[in-house]
């Protein structure tokens, strides 16, 4: 492998392998790092792994389609360094990674981050007590092992990814005890459909609808226009309680309760970069700012993928070859516009049933009971940021201070969206007024040896 | 346009310190803050609370606050989470006890009975786990550390009820005199009063600019590292002669790393970056000084703007101009004054007349002697 690159790409799912792959095919030989030990991404997670056909055909089509893509960039021939975290850029791109538990940077002219999306928290009470996950959390063990939970799951939450883990959960023999639907009522039904395609970013609709048939017919527990949901529990989770359709109040025994939200772009780098971003009121959450070519605000430095917007893969896909070509033309190798134009038209297709999507899967917009947790980190509830926020007016930046909330590991990836929606309600301005924590570097985790053994330029093992 | 007695450019601990002195006294006072409270090297600060080494001619004025910190919560009514467990800074080689031997011996000689050598064995007792190769420190035991945030949110209530006024995000761009009232115009209108008190850290030298007055500063950004919660094992803030490296458990269980190794700054932004290759030898120095903390995740790092001088004193001191006041660049170690530095400046803001212990810190320094030094 060289150890010099003109350009980084970070990420090797959807967005970044079709970004390597563009940038192969007009002649470029970008490195493309990624922190898991394969490419694919979350969609595409462990495709190249051993698994049986059972598991295979649990995980389904869209699954399916990953192992090609996968070739397909292996064909391509690009640098590509698995198990590698990006921990920090500095302007110029003087990038900062990990491997193997030794720290290096090098120098890049263009730097694309196709680091896709993460889980919107769903701070509920008792949210942070043993046996309460996130269904992302749990795809990744259904994904990487096979592994299901051995109770019946609970699941509780609203959008696309709550139905394809079902389906996948019980395919590969595992019992849902009941789905706790938060999708305000009367939308649901008509708009699932929409909700497979959006996984996968087309319409392909007689597909969604054939496999919700499916998902009914098992007949599992499936309550609409559910509120209100909290764990309830000492040491881990014993029961669920919600408020149903009809107002009455439920209790019932639960071992395993998964929670989802939707996802929102992972903007942590893009916030350490100084990047602007505007608020989604669509999806509500923050979107860096790019150009018609995927250029962030920041000179050279490149989004694609969920990152640049929730789309799905296919959409991705269409953003990662539009900002390889922009990388291209940055670096004065400007493509034909023919090509350019062909990326956008296809994007435009991705995103055709988006709007519909998103209006159907509104963030919810419950108020935090004072008595909930926020942040884990320091173990904060609503109530001490609303008491923070009424003693000393300010940003996410003051609270964070005052109270430490997001100086944790996780760096405000769970409690960020939180905090600015508390603050945008306690002074009555929007959430784009509000703002986000400034973030500070690692973004990653790095450890005190590694860092200790850094050393200029120093290359990769 | 408001009017106050005193006006206080800078929301930093030193203007809020100077101001709540001063309202205590009786004075009608506000803040003028350009962006918030603590934004800048209060709230990026170590909190250090430390005589430790420090310069012969801050001495006074140290000791003055070492005392103070001792009894904070009569000042600010919390105890800003001052924990006096000593600050130690540690050596290897016989040439280097000689040298400390020979320090201390000379603050003795000057009255000052801060600092003490400890051998090898009271330093594996104070540092468990520290590595073998240090075989003693100077130890001064009234030392500690306080919590930056805690003090700041402390001497601003404190300020507020003493009835200082605090206005944050007002920028001050424009200072004029007019019939012996300063007016200060910021981005929130303009404020008027017949003195003005310059707190505005690295900010200091624009400011005096902004009254006619050149005072030389340059700037630093020392960086900060914080690691994840470890067991509690190491109460005071420890040192290495020699090298860029303050280490201290914080009572959260986090390392918190220090140690004046630089980072990059913009003035006009008010940003600050990290330069990670330079913060390396503090990672490689916290190894050194204790090997078990290799595995420890960093959990975030950030860096502060302060002021800097030629000799690293501050400036505090009347400015030419009648009723301005100077407070700033206390050059990275600043947080360990804020009490008394405040106290003093009241006095010398109430009475005109300049206190002894504020004779080194005059600007006059910096421009005549100080320019070639
Ligand atoms: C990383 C770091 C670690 C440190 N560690 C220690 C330690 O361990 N022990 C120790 O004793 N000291 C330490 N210090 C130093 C100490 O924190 C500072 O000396 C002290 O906080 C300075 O306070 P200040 O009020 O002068 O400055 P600041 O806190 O910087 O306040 C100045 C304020 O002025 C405002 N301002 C500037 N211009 C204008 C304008 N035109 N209009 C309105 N407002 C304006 C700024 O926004 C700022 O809030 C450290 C500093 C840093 C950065």
């Amino acid at each position: 492998m060289k150890t010099e690159h003109d350009i980084l790409i970070v990420g090797a799912g959807p967005a970044g392998m079709a970004a390597a792959v563009q940038l192969a095919d007009l002649g470029f030989a970008p490195l493309v790092i990624d922190e898991q030990a394969m490419p694919g991404g979350q969609i595409w997670r462990a495709s190249e792994g051993p698994r049986s056909d059972a598991v295979r055909r649990a995980l389904g089509p869209e699954y399916a389609e990953g192992a090609d893509r996968v070739a397909r960039f292996r064909l391509s021939g690009v640098d590509y360094m698995p198990g590698t975290r990006l921990w920090h850029i500095e302007p110029g791109f003087q990038v900062f990674m990990s491997r193997d538990e030794t720290a290096f940077s090098r120098r890049y002219r263009a730097v694309l981050l196709a680091t896709g999306a993460q889980e919107r928290p769903v701070p509920v009470p008792g949210w942070t007590l043993p046996g309460v996950m996130t269904v992302g959390a749990a795809q990744i063990l259904l994904k990487t092992s096979a592994q299901i939970p051995e109770a019946p799951v609970w699941i509780a939450g609203s959008g696309p990814l709550p139905l394809l883990y079902m389906r996948q959960l019980l395919a590969l023999g595992g019992q849902v005890a009941g789905f706790l639907d938060t999708t305000p009522k009367g939308q649901a039904s008509r708009v699932l459909p929409h909700a497979m395609a959006a996984l996968r970013g087309r319409g392909d609709l007689i597909k969604g609808v054939k496999w919700l048939r499916q998902l009914r017919a098992t007949g599992l527990p499936w309550l609409r226009g559910v509120r209100d949901v909290q764990a309830l529990g000492q040491d881990r989770i014993e029961a669920v309680r919600y408020t149903a359709a009809d107002g009455r109040v439920h209790e019932q025994s639960a071992q395993v309760l998964l929670l989802h939200e939707g996802v929102v772009p992972s903007i942590h780098t893009t916030l350490a970069m100084n990047c602007e971003h505007d608020w989604s009121e669509a999806q509500g959450c923050f979107i860096p700012r790019t150009d018609e070519r995927g250029m962030t605000s920041v000179d050279g430095l490149f989004l694609a993928g969920d990152g640049a917007g929730i789309g799905g893969a296919l959409a991705a896909e269409e953003r990662g070859r539009i900002a390889a070509l922009g990388i291209a033309g940055r670096l004065g190798q400007d493509a034909p516009a023919a090509h350019l134009h062909a990326a956008h038209a296809g994007l435009a297709r991705r995103l055709a049933s988006r709007p519909v999507i998103d209006a159907l899967y509104p963030p919810s917009e419950a108020q935090i009971p004072d008595e909930t947790v926020i942040c884990r980190c320091e173990e904060l509830t609503a109530g001490d940021i609303r008491v923070a926020a009424r003693l000393h007016r300010g940003g996410p930046n003051q609270v964070k201070a005052y109270t430490r909330c997001g100086m944790g590991p996780c760096q405000g990836r769970q409690c960020g969206y939180s905090v600015n929606r508390i603050l945008s309600e306690e002074y009555g301005q929007s959430r784009a007024e509000t703002g986000f924590f400034r973030i500070r570097p690692p973004l990653k985790p790095v450890t005190l040896g590694e860092l200790a053994a850094l050393e200029e330029g120093r290359e990769a093992p | 346009m408001s009017t106050a007695d005193v006006l206080v450019i800078g929301g930093g601990l030193h203007g809020l310190s100077s101001a709540l002195h001063l309202a205590r006294d009786g004075a009608d006072v506000t803040v003028l803050e350009g962006e918030f409270v603590g934004r800048h090297a209060s709230g990026a600060s170590a909190a250090g609370v430390r005589t430790l080494g420090r310069d012969p001619r801050e001495m006074p004025l140290a000791l003055r606050s070492m005392e103070m910190w001792h009894q904070i919560g009569d000042l600010v009514s919390d105890d800003c989470g001052f924990h006096a467990h000593g600050q130690l800074r540690v050596f290897e080689t016989e040439a280097q006890i000689a040298a400390e031997t020979r320090r201390i011996a000379e603050l003795e000689a000057h009255g000052h009975t801060n600092e003490q050598i400890i051998g090898q064995d009271t330093l594996r007792q104070l540092v468990p786990g520290i590595n073998p190769k240090f075989i003693g420190a100077a130890y001064a035991d009234r030392d500690g550390a306080a919590d930056p945030h805690r003090t700041l949110v402390a001497f601003r209530a404190a300020a507020e009820r003493a009835g200082v006024r605090i206005v944050e995000g007002a920028p001050v761009c424009r200072l004029s005199e007019q019939r012996g009232a300063w007016r200060v115009e910021t981005a929130q209108g303009a404020f008027a009063a017949p003195t003005v008190i310059n707190a505005a850290g690295a900010w200091g030298a624009r400011v005096a600019a902004m009254t006619g007055e050149s005072i030389p500063l340059s700037a630093k950004a020392s960086m900060m590292m914080v690691t994840e919660r470890l067991t509690q094992t190491i109460r005071p803030v420890v040192s290495i002669v020699g090298r860029s490296l303050s280490f201290k458990q914080s009572s959260q269980g986090t390392l918190v790393l220090g140690g004046g190794i630089q980072g990059r700054y913009d003035l006009d932004s008010g940003r600050t970056a990290m330069d990670f290759h330079a913060l390396a030898r503090g990672a490689a120095a916290a190894e050194e000084l204790m090997p078990a903390v290799k595995g420890a995740r960093i959990a975030r790092c950030w860096s502060g703007i302060e002021g800097k001088t030629s000799d690293l004193l501050p400036v505090i001191c009347p400015g030419k101009a009648a009723g301005i006041f100077h407070i700033f660049g206390f050059s990275g170690h600043g947080f360990q004054l804020v009490p008394a530095a405040g106290e003093a400046m009241a006095g010398m803001v109430t009475t005109g007349v300049v206190p002894e212990i504020f004779l080194p810190f005059n600007a006059e320094r910096l421009t005549t002697k100080g320019a070639a030094a």
